[in-house]
């Protein structure tokens, strides 16, 4: 299994990494590389398996549906890059 | 006084109790070796003040008679959990500077006990690596070395950090985390011993997220009983990761002398693998033979899927770091590079902030995930990875607990393995099937290469049965007298 150029291209930006022309060359490799290393699962025979959602065999806990939590605002605030009266603050998206 | 570093947690605690000793020596002593050994890059950030204050205040709880059931322990805190007002980095640039507005779970859970951490523990970023060399904050050195060669040598990875610190004797203990590996293979590579508990064993909350259906806390100590008495403290219950477990915490010492006359231990016949250093196959033979000689029953036992754990595992684990990862955006907290546009400001800082192994998981995690192959990657990895747990379901009808080698090699030097990723991923291969199935695993040291490395045996349990895991693992320790040193961890003169 190798991808192209164009399909890292494609997943850098989904993934919103800027990666430069000369890494794209250097990651179409090594992802191929991980790729063929995974694409050996087609050999595995899955038919009628369930897919394992967690490895754990138990139900949920359900507690009261109150407000254990809040009013830290200066906390949530405290390691925000940028932040004005009270917000975190972004560049501008909408015109 | 002989060297306070030479002490285990419990003859540390012992002494403590008997006023041998006070804690405010005992950290001081471990704070100096720390100092000797900086050249080994074990923490990223020190807390060496905070540490004395806390020491003060242990010896006065001594003094009065109330003490606390680790108090006075100096360890190390892996830099992946979060420490209230203390910076937490996950050995990424993208964390620099950020200070946890709360604590996690199991770092409280050992504060409450009484431990005291001298330091956050150097990692690969994110902890994604099997050398330490991916952290962002330089490679982990491990304390040993072969014989009649000076190269620098890999602690493992991830928690490659705690376990060199606690080989290296500046740390009595120290906390990991395990997501495919990361506690048991940097045990083998370093000396010491190490446990994965059950998936859910221990809270994950305040623990910055990797693979969150993998990802499991565990402790790093010099033998048996310390590694019981840390996770004692560490485990349990927590409303605010519904993953964990309600169930009691066992008191995990009181068992370990008990034995294994009667206990079955499989010897899983996939696990010997082609390539595999027969010094490692060697030692395996040996840990089989010590378990018989004590009186446990040996058996065969097939897990026919281990050959797919590896990619089963560089599916699922990308994939879910892709998401939990998305959460770095320079927004809220974290490195910010200004873009044109907030979409160029997400490209430009995530580009800046993570290291290249950080990135290409993202991006293997973001194709598997992405319209067109999620059934093809994701779904059949999950598929496959529910044939690998009724393997271990299956086997554990036959055997109590499983031992394998830990990893395939011993310690390599900085720099070899990296010619491609699959190789290097390569390391973890023993490891990955339990924690794909979510079960116990234990790496305990049992004896030296021909070159003077240590190397490390693999203990699997039944889910929540560390208690057996334990037992068996103190056997294996009194069998092997597992009693050499690394003799480089203090920079020559």
């Amino acid at each position: 299994m190798s991808i192209d150029k164009n399909t890292v291209t494609k997943i850098a930006r989904l993934a919103r990494i800027k990666v430069t022309e000369d890494e794209k060359e250097v990651l179409t490799k090594e992802l191929s590389s991980i790729l063929t290393m995974i694409a050996e699962l087609d050999k595995v025979n899955t038919d009628g398996v369930e897919p394992l959602t967690s490895v754990v065999q138990m139900q949920l806990f359900e507690r009261e549906d109150v407000v254990t939590d809040g009013a830290i605002q200066e906390k949530i605030l405290i390691n925000a890059p940028e932040q004005a009266a009270g917000f975190f603050v972004v560049p501008k998206v909408v015109e | 006084m002989t060297n306070l570093t030479n002490h285990t947690i419990a003859s540390a605690l012992a002494g403590l109790k008997k006023k041998e000793f006070t804690a405010v020596e005992l950290v001081d002593a471990h704070i100096k070796a720390s100092e000797a050994a900086r050249h080994l890059n074990c923490y990223i950030t020190e807390t060496f003040d905070t540490a004395r204050e806390q020491a003060k205040a242990a010896d006065e709880r001594y003094a009065k008679g109330v003490a606390l059931p680790l108090d006075g322990i100096p360890i190390a805190m892996k830099d992946l959990f979060c420490t209230e007002g203390v910076q937490t980095t996950a050995a990424s640039r993208i964390l620099e500077g950020f200070k946890p507005p709360y604590e996690s779970t199991v770092s409280g859970n050992l504060k409450k006990d009484g431990t005291i951490t001298l330091g956050k523990a150097n990692l690969d970023e994110f902890a994604m690596g099997s050398s330490n060399t991916t952290s962002g904050y330089g490679n982990v050195i491990n304390p040993w070395k072969r014989k009649g060669d000076n190269k620098d040598l890999v602690p493992g990875g991830s928690s490659g950090g705690s376990a060199a610190a606690v080989s290296a004797r500046i740390a009595m203990g120290a906390t990991g985390t395990d997501t495919g590996g990361s506690i048991r293979q940097p045990a083998a590579f370093c000396g010491i011993t190490g446990i994965k508990p059950t998936y859910g064993r221990c809270s994950r909350f305040g623990i910055v997220a990797f693979a969150s259906s993998l990802d499991q806390a565990g402790p790093f100590a010099r033998n048996t009983e310390d590694c019981a008495l840390l996770l004692k403290s560490m485990a349990g219950w927590d409303p605010k990761d519904s993953t964990s477990v309600n169930r009691p915490v066992p008191d995990y010492t009181a068992q370990l002398k008990a034995g294994v006359k009667g206990l079955k231990v499989g010897v899983p016949k996939e696990y010997r693998i082609d390539g595999t250093n027969p010094e490692i196959l060697e030692m395996w033979d040996k840990g089989v033979q010590m378990l018989k000689d004590a009186g446990a029953e040996i058996v065969s036992v097939s897990l026919p899927h281990t050959a797919y754990a590896l990619q089963t595992y560089y599916v699922i684990a990308p994939a879910e770091c892709s998401s939990n990862l998305a959460r770095y955006d320079g927004v809220r907290f974290g490195k910010r590079v200004e873009g044109d546009n907030l979409i160029d400001t997400y490209e430009k800082t995530r580009a800046a902030g993570f290291g290249k192994e950080v990135r290409r998981r993202i991006l293997i995690g973001t194709y598997v995930l992405s319209a067109g192959y999620y059934d093809a990657y994701y779904n059949k990895a999950r598929k496959v990875r529910k044939l690998i747990w009724q393997d271990f379901v299956n086997a554990y009808q036959k055997c109590d607990v499983l031992l394998t080698p830990t990893a395939p090699t011993p310690a390599f030097a900085i720099g070899e393995n990296t010619q491609d990723p699959v190789t290097m991923y390569l390391n973890d291969i023993f490891t990955i099937p339990a924690s794909m199935a979510g079960m116990p695993g234990m790496s305990i040291p049992v004896g030296l290469s021909a070159d003077g490395l240590p190397l490390g045996l693999q203990l699997l349990g039944k889910p929540f049965d560390e208690e057996t895991m334990f037992r068996v693992s103190q056997t294996l320790e009194d069998a092997a007298q597992f009693t050499a040193v690394p003799s480089n961890f203090v920079k020559a003169a």
